[in-house]
């Protein structure tokens, strides 16, 4: 087990300093538009300090905290993907000489601290990298260049069932960061009890100043701490057999349900930490001189998702929203060998009519047809 | 006669006006860079807003702003449609009727009568229709008014051979795009985003307002399940009809999801 270390907030400080000495572009938790998102940060000050956010299922607001925690509040509508796979991206350039044309080389990758990077997270991005590592020049880059700090959670939220997932409320032993702590309340006092988990996060540490080993007390404290958190998620998703509960009942009935109640209008994948489908743009100036092909964000709900010669295939909000549940709970699986959902929440406080899958999932179950309790689905999704 | 030559191969593009504000057309002059090299690539026969001389058609593209309110509109669109090779409509009024479309729940000469003198001078018909109502188009760019990114890529597209990009999917994917934490989920602000097609950049609610629809509906608008928690957050049933009788008020999904919301309105007696 790595040595935990504990720091008061400049020993915290510091670190941040430090990751600016190493040229990171430093990103982490800060209040934008009634929100806690992702973004630029210079210092510690930059974080929403004693604000909370209190979720339910397509609501979302702030609150003044009672303390003055920097991390007090669990996720909001960002993810760091907004780093690791940007929405917008040239992949390809080409500009036209006189005998053809010429390749423009890509701008080498930014290299980003994340600072803050919440346990589902840190797993949200171990399933990214599951997809795009071993093909995606894009995503490989940046994620090589990049320097998580992962801090875990000491409250969850009303739509966190991170712990029904296997990936929080804190960093599990397979995780992959490069520093984590937790952020305590040691004798009245706020302290940072932090430890490395790689060797750069080990280098970096060995820089802090003030840092002291953590006692037994302290670790003691820690741990009490976590089970606590762990405690304070009130949200469940009985993954019991999904991959076949969802396989077996492609054809329910109860698709329509909640296809009349969605908007396809892309949100949940949108703020969903894993969700990776993109599309590509080609684009030309009006002189002919220049070609672009952009990289974007898209959607299973969105009808050109699934345009191929001859049409689109699922037409129906109800098509893609069972594409868009089956692929995370279940062909996820098949595919990269982990689930597709870390249970973050998001698509369920960023939902604008409030659909949360984990009641999806249990609504499901109650109408299981291989217990003969499904109505089949008309031919028009069928 | 080097000049002239170039012209005769340059595509040439026209531009017109029906039932409108001017607002799309000033879009095209407002692309400022952009025109410069719309310009080149393509010569501009007929565009009165920017220049006085007009090429006899046949165009290879026409852009058509406005709606259809007249008889004359009506029969003009027709010879508008015979002289190009590709029709594209611009704007809310050219694809969906624009705001005078709310006359179309409206007794007109009811109108005519109080505002003019001599109302019997006054040639209008009963309903602003978009044109695609009169004649086939080739392509409909929503908004009012249009994007001007949004233009350049049609016209881009046209004289390139391929497929616009224009996306029609909700505004949400712009709102996430851009980072705006959503309004209706922060605020409770109600929105349109969700049912409406992108190509704002989602503006409104990166200032935090709810959308108002200005580019009509997206591909698949669930309006239904909108208005169910539009509701639920407050928004009376008055506001609702208000909210899809806007611009777009006579696009097919916001004009059902209006009258849906008003009937109930005359069920249960209420009208304000
Ligand atoms: S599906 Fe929902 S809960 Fe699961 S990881 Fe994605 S956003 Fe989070
Ligand atoms: S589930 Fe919710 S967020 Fe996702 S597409 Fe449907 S309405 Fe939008
Ligand atoms: S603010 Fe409106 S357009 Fe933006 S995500 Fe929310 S509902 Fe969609």
């Amino acid at each position: 087990m790595p040595e935990t270390l504990v720091l008061d907030r400049s020993g915290l400080a510091s670190i941040l300093s430090e990751l600016r000495a190493r040229d990171y572009l430093l990103v982490g938790p800060t209040i934008q538009q009634e929100a806690i998102g992702y973004g630029p940060i210079d210092s510690l000050d930059d974080l929403p300090q004693g604000w909370t956010n209190v979720q339910s299922p397509g609501a979302s607001h702030l609150e003044r905290r009672d303390d003055e925690r920097l991390f007090g509040y669990v996720v909001g509508p960002h993810s760091w993907k907004k780093y690791l796979m940007p929405n917008e991206v040239v992949i390809w350039r080409g500009e036209r000489t006189d005998t053809g044309f010429e390749t423009v080389p890509p701008e080498p990758a930014p290299a980003y601290a994340l600072f803050g990077v919440r346990p589902c997270e840190v797993a949200a991005i171990a399933v990214q990298d599951a997809v795009f590592m071993p093909t995606d020049r894009v995503y490989r880059e940046r994620r090589e260049a990049a320097f998580i700090v992962a801090v875990n959670c000491t409250q969850a939220g009303a739509n966190c069932f991170c712990t029904s997932m296997g990936t929080g409320p804190a960093v599990g032993e397979d995780a992959v960061f490069d520093i984590a702590f937790t952020e305590v309340d040691r004798n009245g006092t706020l302290a940072y009890l932090v430890e490395a988990g790689s060797d750069d996060g080990a280098a970096v540490l060995q820089t802090v100043v003030g840092a002291e080993p953590a006692s037994d007390a302290d670790l003691a404290m820690l741990e009490s701490v976590l089970q606590e958190a762990a405690a304070s998620v009130t949200k469940t998703m009985d993954t019991d057999g999904i991959h076949d509960l969802m396989l077996a009942n492609l054809r329910n009935g109860y698709w329509e349900d909640v296809g009349g109640r969605c908007l396809a209008c892309t949100n949940c994948t949108m703020v969903c930490p894993t969700c990776f489908c993109n599309t590509v743009e080609d684009t030309m100036t009006l002189d002919g001189t220049t070609a672009e092909r952009t990289r974007k964000w898209d959607s299973c709900f969105s009808i050109d998702f699934s345009y191929i010669h001859g049409g689109p295939l699922r037409m129906t909000p109800e098509a893609r929203y069972r594409q868009w549940l089956t692929h995370k709970l279940a062909t996820w699986f098949d595919q990269y060998g982990t689930s597709g959902c870390v249970g973050c929440g998001r698509c369920i406080t960023w939902c604008p009519v409030g659909i949360d899958l984990t009641a999806e999932v249990a609504a499901l179950r109650r109408v299981d047809a291989r217990q003969g309790l499904s109505v089949p689905l008309p031919e028009v999704m069928a | 006669m080097a000049h002239a030559a170039a012209v005769a191969t340059k595509p040439k593009l026209a531009v017109y006006k029906f039932a409108s504000c001017d607002g799309c057309q000033l879009s095209l002059l407002d692309a400022e860079d952009a025109l410069l090299d719309v310009a080149g690539a393509v010569h501009i026969a007929n565009f009165l807003e920017a220049s006085r001389e007009v090429v006899p058609g046949p165009y290879d593209v026409s852009l058509v702003e406005g709606s259809i309110t007249t008889p004359h509109d009506a029969e003009r669109i027709k010879q508008v449609r015979a002289e190009s090779k590709f029709l594209v409509v611009i704007g809310a009024c050219a694809t969906a009727g624009g705001i005078q479309a709310l006359r179309n729940w409206k007794d007109v000469d009811s109108f005519t009568s109080i505002v003019y003198a001599n109302p019997q001078y006054i040639e209008t018909l009963q309903t602003s229709t978009p044109i695609s109502y009169h004649v086939p188009v080739d392509f409909e760019l929503r908004g009012c008014p249009i994007s001007k990114e949004q233009l350049i890529e049609v016209v881009a597209a046209f004289l390139q051979g391929r497929r616009p990009n224009i996306p029609t999917y909700s505004v949400c994917v712009e709102c996430k795009a851009r980072g705006t934490a959503c309004v209706m989920v922060g605020a409770g602000t109600p929105c349109l985003g969700p049912v409406t097609q992108a190509g704002c950049g989602a503006l409104c609610p990166a200032y935090d307002r709810g959308c108002y629809g200005c580019f009509g509906p997206m591909e698949s608008p669930n309006t239904e399940a909108l208005e169910m928690w539009w509701r639920e957050l407050g928004v009376s049933d008055r506001d609702i009809v208000d909210a899809f009788r806007s611009f777009n008020a006579w696009a097919e999904p916001f004009r059902e999801a209006s009258d849906r919301v008003e009937a109930r309105l005359t069920v249960t007696g209420v009208t304000e």
